[in-house]
């Protein structure tokens, strides 16, 4: 029995041997279909998602688009050497990432899709409505020893911090915008890759506070409490319109794809990021992130029309642009410098 | 005196010093015991209730023939369970023949020296090396490196280069390889336990009637190892199935509207001519003729439709590709592993983890549901490995 066992198992694996050496003619003959890739950031993930789905539903299946996310830096890292046909990032393409990208002679088209507002939370049993940009800076600034609110002009109650990883973009964009320099940060705080965990721990916390992208709050608005940002022009509530007309500074943020320049060529890719633009702002509203308005969504589709390639950010996050200033920004492809 | 010494004894016997410890102890071991088998079945239990209560009314049938959605109320498993299911055929058939194979060489084979050492403390050490980094490694050689035949093996026919890119890259077959590479170590480590527990004894005998060592080992050895190595097989093959971290690296995606394999129905593609990264004819003045078998739509290089019928022989420019619809005999031959190997894919832990992460309730829902089913195909499995074990062990007569 045991002989015969092993028989079997003989054949199987000489049966398997002969399939996977067929494997390589067969597969010359059947070639996959056009797939656009699409990798990078898990923020804007959720609107390439839907504009995907979208997409291939119109087209009846015909142009396959596949989505990734594997991070806004490990997405353009991809994008640069050619393994992808478009990028998702949460920020602007950085000066080392053009330099990778015009060594491999990759050029590319930016295309913001839309904004998103980094909100910051309390617990909604906290008093606390509003704070400035230089109390944010106190709470967040690197060695800060702030530990209670009554620090930053608040009631006597113990701080929990609580915020996204190092490899997030939120991260790296709040760290910009508040300490003015991307990455500096205080340590002693609890961070988290997955916003919920964020959620989570602010909501179960009468003296938590953190800060991630405005759909988490909008989606959790009956057990956090959003925070007012004075930037010197009175405090402004976070919400898609205040994040739409600017006033919500400095930290709302635009969102974006890149889009290889040579495949754009293709008739398909063309037809999909055509269709992205188009649909990006309904998408983006019903996923929760802010419109860009509507005549900067004309100047990129025109833009992807007619290929125009570089960067308007010079290698830079730009904090706290209005968008009606950074659409009319020249296009360059190599790093600015200040 | 004699009676004294008797009574003596006695007492001790009824009454010796430390009873009431020792007793103590041994029924503090049992609750200890019990304790310790609570909180483990408590935890599993807890889970399976909360995830059950979160998940359990989206475990539908749409559930499974649905692919993932924006809109969490279409949102399906269809593309992670079948990717999941390809990429798990492909690494159990790597990892089994090479890890047991591997596993009686060391065990049976292998002479006692230094190198043998070094290969058994790299086997050993391999199994504690981070999942991650053997994603990384994937990318190095599989992605970039094989998936990349133009750039690094021109001096290979057109045939082999565009079949490695077909192959290669981020394709089923890259996953399936990294995550035999992961579970190797498992199923070695099973497969030499197993073996070194069949009584030496079996393979004198065996040995004395002039049995030659292969002889020995097929017919002796390894059926009785083989319960055991079923069960390392099964543990491995389980822990590749919830294995994110590497698949993410050499490019799992996680939004994938279509499957590796055709169904009836389905849109067909046929490109003819090898094709470069951006989908243009890397020749765009070559031409193949074709033979067409299905009633469809031509598509031309320039985007130009034109509707084909069955029988026809026509000359296309490569770049050009062919769309019809698939029959049954179309998704007979889907199942050739040429055909999905090299596709894109994604699998049940990537969606998981991308449906966790967002912000809208109803998607931690289908987090919750996606992970009812990876617990129960995992279930499913180690039932399996007992089951078979079990079957195994019953059979062996020693």
């Amino acid at each position: 029995m045991h002989t015969q066992i092993f028989k079997t198992l003989g054949k199987v694996a000489i049966a398997s041997a002969a399939v996977l050496a067929l494997a390589g003619p067969a597969s010359a003959q059947t070639a996959a279909p056009f797939t656009i890739q699409i990798d990078g950031s898990s923020t804007v993930f959720p609107i390439s998602e839907a504009v995907a789905e979208g997409f291939q539903q119109t087209t009846a299946g015909r142009i396959r688009v596949a989505v990734g996310e594997s991070g806004s830096s490990a997405g353009l890292r991809k994008f640069c050497r050619g393994e992808i046909h478009i990028a998702d990032s949460s920020r602007p393409i950085r000066s080392s990432e053009m330099a990778t990208c015009a060594a491999a002679g990759i050029q590319y088209v930016e295309i913001p899709v839309a904004f998103d507002g980094v909100t910051v939370v309390v617990h909604p049993s906290n008093p606390i409505r509003s704070m400035t940009v230089a109390q944010l800076r106190e709470i967040w600034r690197p060695g800060s020893d702030v530990r209670n609110f009554n620090q930053v002009g608040g009631p006597n109650l113990a701080m929990q911090l609580y915020g996204p990883g190092s490899a997030s973009g939120t991260f790296e964009y709040f760290t910009e915008a508040v300490n003015g320099t991307a990455r500096s940060s205080r340590t002693d705080y609890t961070p988290s890759e997955d916003d919920n965990v964020l959620v989570q721990g602010v909501a179960n916390n009468p003296g938590g506070l953190a800060y991630f992208g405005l759909a988490y709050y909008e989606e959790n608005q009956s057990r956090l409490h959003a925070v007012a940002i004075d930037n010197g022009n009175g405090p402004v509530v976070p919400s898609q319109a205040t994040v739409r007309d600017g006033t919500y500074a400095p930290l709302s943020r635009p969102i974006f794809i890149y889009v290889n320049a040579a495949a754009l060529r293709r008739p398909q890719v063309q037809q999909f990021v055509q269709y992205y633009i188009n649909n990006a702002a309904a998408v983006s509203e019903r996923v929760g992130y802010v419109a860009l308005p509507q005549a900067a969504y004309a100047t990129y589709l025109q833009r992807a029309q007619r290929r125009q390639v570089g960067t308007a950010f010079g290698g830079r996050a730009t904090i706290g642009a209005s968008i009606e200033e950074v659409v009319g920004r020249r296009l360059v492809q190599t790093p600015v410098s200040e | 005196m004699a009676v004294t010494d008797v009574q003596a004894v006695r007492d001790i016997t009824a009454r010796p010093p430390g009873l009431g410890a020792r007793k103590f102890k041994d029924s503090a071991f049992i609750v200890w015991g019990i304790i310790a088998t609570i909180v483990g079945l408590g935890t599993l239990v807890t889970l399976v209730t909360d995830l059950a209560h979160d998940g359990g009314h989206r475990v539908t049938s749409a559930f499974f023939t649905s692919f993932p959605s924006s809109e969490p109320a279409l949102a399906g498993i269809l593309s992670a369970w079948v990717g999941s299911l390809l990429v798990i055929a492909t690494t159990a058939l790597f990892a089994i023949p090479i890890g047991i194979m591997a596993g009686i060489y060391l065990e049976e084979y292998a002479p006692k020296n230094p190198i043998t050492s070094a290969i058994e403390i790299a086997v050993n050490n391999l199994a504690g090396v981070p999942s991650i980094l053997f994603g990384l490694m994937a990318v190095g050689i599989f992605v970039q490196f094989l998936g990349n035949p133009n750039k690094w093996f021109g001096f290979l026919p057109e045939g082999v280069r565009e079949a490695g890119a077909h192959l290669f890259g981020q394709s089923i077959l890259t996953a399936g390889i990294t995550l035999s590479l992961l579970i190797l170590p498992v199923v070695i480590v099973a497969t030499r336990e197993a073996v070194r527990s069949v009584p030496r004894e079996m393979r004198h005998g065996a040995l004395a009637v002039g049995a030659t060592k292969w002889q020995t080992t097929q017919h002796h050895v390894l059926p009785y190892a083989l319960p055991g190595v079923v069960t390392g097989v099964i543990i491995g093959i389980s822990r590749a199935l919830g294995e994110t971290a590497p698949l993410i690296m050499i490019g799992g995606l996680t939004f994938v509207a279509f499957l590796p394999i055709t169904r009836p129905g389905d849109a067909t593609f046929e490109t003819i001519g090898m094709l470069d990264e951006y989908g243009a004819a890397v020749d765009p003045n070559a031409t193949e003729t074709v033979h067409i078998t299905h009633d469809g739509v031509v598509v031309l290089p320039d985007f130009t439709e034109r509707a084909v019928q069955a029988g026809q022989t026509l000359e296309l420019p490569h770049g050009s590709s062919i769309q019809s619809t698939a029959d049954w005999g179309d998704a007979i031959a889907s199942w050739n592993p040429g055909h999905w190997l090299g596709q894109e894919f994604t699998v049940m832990p990537i969606q998981m983890f991308n449906w966790t992460s967002r912000p809208q309730a109803e998607f931690l829902e289908l987090a919750a549901a996606a992970g009812i089913v990876l617990l129960a195909i995992t279930l499913l499995m180690n039932g399996t490995a007992i089951y078979l074990r079990y079957r195994l062990r019953k059979s062996i007569k020693w």
